[in-house]
């Protein structure tokens, strides 16, 4: 856990959240605890069809009851808000784009889209009144698989479009015929990755308040600068007109970092009303539209020698868009081809991505954002290319990985992986599972009826979402630059404040980044206040998202401190009459290289900036500066997980034993923070592999629509986890720092499915793809007691 | 997920209930715990005029042995009978049950009687209540009703209870001399409705089965007794085998519900897995040794 030995001594060091107080004495301000004078709430009336013509929708009985104050419908809208942005228009890629607004007027494509606002007095009027609007709906013809919408003559989600195929586009590298000419076995599965939800436990919600001729918006989002980047070019406001403000946020897993229609929506409402409005999702709401994720089949190709070495890889990726983007949704499945191979040097490698309309609420991010997708059908394929050959899982990963001496290493297809060792953290997790006895034990629990399996996944994936160069309009197709920016300022009593753009949503910045900044200006933790989440207070920020606050924003706040520093030595060095060079900053204190006993410290230098009659004539007074941060290129975290599974063969049921996680985020800030974002990841890839799933009836009703059936795993249903980590620092940043937010999701899940099927594989089951729900388990063992395969 | 608007009650005394009842029992509903009104109305899949609340009637709750026999109030929470030592040693298939039944939580809210009245076959406390031969006690202004728990579920959330009558009581006759017991069942998660499950109380006189009850959970549109699986225990002799057959009996004539959890098959085939597991797990409690016969996993879960 050591951190780079010229580091100064906070960062490195589990300190407590800052943010806990607050929050555990229930003095935390989420946006439904926040209340404006005079406010009205809002309710929605969405589809309640897959896909419809809107024939009619009457207002009438809903505005004539007590307390409702308006009925909107899309026809209020019309000229006043423009389509809903995607920002993904890929050079040489047609995407096609479907006209969303945030009220739909003349059809529906998906359950859940809203087709009517009320506002009211209270929240309860709302919903009456949102019950009483009748709307007069014609059905059409829905499709809600992403392959049957493929097909010839299957109903088109968008008429208009002419295709349910929104766009086509390839990625690779190295000679994929001569890879497969030279393979000796060539696997091919279809790898399915089912469509899951964000679940934050907070849901989505927005409190627009109209100050003057501007609109204040409270918004529970990851992406503020975002939201009112692309909210006022929807309202053709200029970006002045509106201020984003953020709130304590309980969680938002990808989905809050978007622009949604409510948030558009009530804003334009504030303005024209002249009163607050303020909207509180449901959870029914949350479930239903809110963004989804995964929602992938992956047709896998690939090829490897005899004795075991890769040779070519070819992924089909079919990605469900649901029926409207959002702000990044056709862009999702992109991420999958990009690290496609993995951990593993495959010389010839090529992806082929098909974005699929269907008529089903929006796909988008989820913690991982295409990412789980690609680390789980790799880690499959080479648990099944070793199956075939007859060889040892671990060996076959050993045998193929990108040695630590080829970094930064350049793959095939194009992307530069800077730093990894990834044969140290799989050899770290070995030291904590035994393998030889592990096996031993499982033959002896078989004997006695027990199916115990155990699954590795060696895993890396791209963070730090920040290249201009390498994700912007010209290189991603992505149309902005994901740069971060930060203020560092030292007040006249030596206390600092670290304005960021970069927002949380539950990971404890305040904690991490002021412990980063205190060290570069030697000071104390707390010391360091953080401002974030108000695009009145921050500099612009492109949001919590991608494991990216880090190694993005934590760098632009730690190198706006080192400059902050650097004018404290020009200071120090005119009032101790010294050169600037020979003023070193240590444990605190500025003192002049060889005479320790001159010194002074930050308060000292904060004062002196502030009252300034001891500087020179011209010497400008104050204490801060400013950084926008845009790294060379991706980070590159990794990892190795092993998971112990007990299967039921009676009911189907599995049972974790054991689930050990190696990670390498390069430098830690803050390790407890660090493993809270482990937890947290490994159990959200636990809930999609074992329980989680986003279900629709034929007619595209939505079945998952409360927790009751969209079943999230609970502390009962998870075993403790064993943590360890690696620590390879990134040469992108100063501080050496990779990503932690995602890394658990994108392992866990080939991790589980690798164990299940290491467990079954004596019944003859060779492959099952996900979810692994008790029935699937019995459907698969049944199919292998007739001699069939689950793989399709 | 706010409720629709509803006029609320808040009678003081079983009388007074009654009194409300009467009047507004036909578009009226009983609000006791909570656990699963609330989410209805919420959901505003039930949209009743008059909720008359009782809470505040402390006659309405209470554990109390009465001869031989267990009386619960019907307004007694879940979590106060989990806990009770009289339940435990007396009557521990009910205990067992409840260690089934959602979470903390909602078991501190979640009264007895609701739990009954409300009739959900994949609940557990029916079934126990179903398998241990109880009576339920339904008061109108009418009179009194005694109400057999065989006689008590017509489908999926209705009983013979009716509009004016309220729940004041559930009745548990001792279960046989040294019986063995068992509640086992099956759910995605802890706390969730079982996807399929079993109540069980067996007595022997040496390895010979004199009695069985056989509750299914989860199995049918009503809480179920397997009278095929307890025909086919009582007079057998208690063994591996005998447990696989009456398992076997005991899904002959269902055909459970299927939904995005488990299909219908899946849930028939889980039930039976779960008959066997509660038919060896109360074998292996039966007073006096040599019928204890477990395999791995005797547990529901």
């Amino acid at each position: 856990m050591s951190a780079p030995a010229a580091s100064p001594p906070f960062i490195g060091r589990g300190l407590r959240r800052r943010e806990d107080l607050r929050l555990l004495r229930g003095d935390g301000r989420f946006i439904d605890d926040l209340s404006r004078p005079r406010q009205l709430h809002a309710a929605f009336v969405r589809s309640p069809h897959a896909h419809a013509a809107v024939e009619s929708v009457d207002g009438a009985r809903a505005a004539a009851r007590r307390g409702v104050v308006a009925v909107l419908t899309a026809e209020d809208i019309r000229g006043e808000i423009g389509p809903a942005p995607m920002i993904w228009n890929p050079i040489g890629t047609e995407v096609l784009v479907p006209d969303s607004r945030p009220l739909m007027g003349d059809r529906v494509a998906c359950v859940g889209a809203p087709v009517a606002a009320v506002l009211a007095e209270d929240p309860y009027t709302a919903e009456d009144g949102a019950d009483a609007v009748e709307v007069q709906y014609g059905p059409l013809p829905a499709v809600i698989d992403p392959l049957e919408a493929m097909d010839e003559g299957a109903p088109l989600v968008h008429p208009e479009l002419g295709t349910n195929v929104c766009f086509q586009t390839s990625m690779g590298g190295g000679d994929l015929d001569d890879g497969f000419g030279r393979a000796d076995v060539i696997v091919e599965r279809t790898v399915t990755n089912h469509r899951v939800a964000g679940v934050p436990i907070e849901p989505r919600g927005v409190l627009a308040e109209p100050h003057g001729d501007r609109v204040a918006l409270w918004t529970s989002t990851q992406t503020p600068h975002l939201v009112r980047t692309y909210a006022v070019r929807q309202l053709g406001w200029d970006e002045g007109m509106l201020r984003v403000i953020v709130p304590d946020v309980g969680g938002g897993f990808g989905v809050k970092g978007n622009l949604y229609g409510e948030e558009t929506l009530l804003a334009w409402c504030a303005h024209r009303l002249r009163r607050p409005v303020k909207w509180i999702e449901s959870r029914q709401e949350n479930l239903i539209s809110t963004n989804h994720g995964r929602a992938q089949t992956d047709v896998v190709k690939i090829g490897a020698t005899q004795a075991g070495r890769l040779t070519a890889l070819h992924v089909k990726v079919i990605a469900d868009m649901g029926a409207y983007h959002l702000l990044f949704t056709p862009s999702i499945p992109v991420t999958t081809g990009v690290i496609a191979s993995g951990c593993y040097a495959i010389p010839a490698l090529r992806t082929d991505m098909v974005g699929v309309f269907t008529n089903t609420f929006s796909t988008d991010a989820i913690r991982g954002a295409g990412r789980p997708e690609g680390a789980h059908l790799i880690e499959l394929m080479v648990d099944q290319v070793a199956a075939e050959l007859g060889r040892d899982p671990i060996e076959i990963r050993r045998l193929n990985f990108i040695p630590k001496k080829d970094f930064p290493a350049r793959l095939p297809h194009g992307p530069v992986y800077d730093s990894g060792d990834y044969e140290a953290s799989l050899a770290k997790l070995l030291e904590h599972v035994d393998l030889a006895a592990f096996r031993r034990e499982q033959a002896t629990l078989r004997e006695a009826g027990t199916n115990r399996g155990i699954g590795f996944a060696t895993y890396m994936e791209a963070c730090g979402l920040a290249p201009s160069k390498l994700s912007g309009p010209r290189s991603s197709g992505i149309e902005v630059s994901f740069w971060e920016s930060a203020v560092v300022r030292v007040g006249p009593d030596g206390a600092v404040t670290l304005q960021t753009g970069a927002c949380p949503a539950g990971q404890g910045h305040e904690t991490a980044f002021a412990q980063l900044v205190a060290d570069r200006v030697g000071t104390e933790p707390s010391r360091v206040k953080v401002v974030w989440g108000d695009t009145d207070a921050t500099p612009n920020g492109m949001g919590t998202i991608g494991s990216r606050s880090i190694t993005v924003g934590g760098e632009a706040a730690a190198v706006a401190a080192d400059r902050v520093v650097a004018k404290a030595r020009r200071i120090v060095a005119e009032l101790l009459e010294a050169s600037s060079e020979d003023i070193e900053l240590r444990e605190g204190r500025f003192s002049v290289r060889g005479s320790p006993d001159k010194s002074m410290t930050l308060t000292d230098v904060a004062h002196a900036a502030h009252v300034t009659d001891r500087l020179p004539e011209g010497f400008e007074p104050g204490l801060e500066a400013s950084c926008f941060f845009d790294p060379p290129g991706f980070v590159h975290p990794f990892g190795a997980h092993a998971a112990i599974v007990d299967v039921d063969v009676d009911t189907g049921r599995i049972d974790i034993v054991r689930y050990l996680a190696i990670d390498d985020c390069g430098t830690v800030v803050n390790p407890t923070l660090v493993d809270g974002q482990v937890h947290g990841g490994i159990v959200h890839g636990i809930g999609q592999a074992l329980f989680e799933r986003v279900e629709f009836g034929p007619q595209g009703q939505p079945l998952t629509t409360s927790l009751l059936d969209y079943t999230l795993p609970t502390a009962a249903e998870l075993p403790d986890l064993e943590l360890d980590r690696t620590v390879t620092p990134s040469p992108h940043n100063s501080l050496g720092a990779k990503g932690a937010g995602e890394s658990g999701t994108i392992a866990a899940t080939p991790a589980l499915t690798n164990a299940v099927i290491d467990a079954l594989r004596p019944m003859g089951v060779d492959f099952i793809n996900m979810p692994l729900s008790p029935e699937a388990v019995l459907t698969a063992l049944r199919l292998a007691s007739t001699g069939r395969s689950p793989r399709a | 997920m706010k409720p629709p608007v509803f006029d609320y009650h808040d009678p003081a005394t079983v009388e007074e209930a009654l009194d409300l009842l009467a009047v507004h029992g036909d578009d009226g509903k009983v609000l006791a715990g909570g656990q699963s009104l609330v989410p209805l109305l919420n959901f505003r899949l039930a949209h009743p005029e008059h909720l008359i609340d009782v809470n505040n009637i402390g006659e309405l709750s209470g554990i109390k042995r009465d001869g031989g026999r267990l009386r619960i109030g019907a307004l007694t929470r879940q979590s106060m009978l989990e806990r009770s030592a009289l339940v435990a040693d007396n009557w521990p298939l009910l205990t067992e049950a409840l260690s089934f039944v959602a979470h903390a939580q909602i078991r501190n809210r979640g009264t007895v009687g609701g739990s009954v009245a409300h009739a959900d076959p994949a609940a557990e406390l029916p079934v126990a209540f179903l398998a241990s031969d109880a009576d339920f006690i339904v008061k109108s202004k009418r009179g009194e009703r005694r109400i057999s728990a065989v006689d008590f579920f017509v489908t999926h959330l209705t009983t013979t209870m009716e509009p004016d009558e309220l729940m004041v009581a559930i009745d548990v006759p001792a279960p046989p001399e040294g019986a063995g017991y068992a509640f086992t069942e099956f759910a995605r998660r802890h706390g969730d409705f079982a996807l399929g499950g079993a109540a069980v109380l067996l007595a022997a006189e040496g390895r010979t089965c004199t009695s069985a009850a056989v509750g299914l959970l989860a199995a049918a549109p009503t809480p179920l007794r397997a009278a095929g699986a307890e025909e086919a225990l009582v007079g057998s002799e208690l063994s591996q085998d005998g447990a696989e057959a009456a398992a076997k009996r005991a899904v002959e004539q269902i055909d459970p519900t299927g939904d995005i959890h488990g299909s219908s098959e899946y849930r028939k085939g889980l039930i039976e897995v779960m008959v066997r597991r509660a038919i060896e797990k109360a074998a292996g409690r039966l007073d006096g040794d040599g019928l204890g016969f477990s395999r791995n996993g005797g547990g529901g879960r």
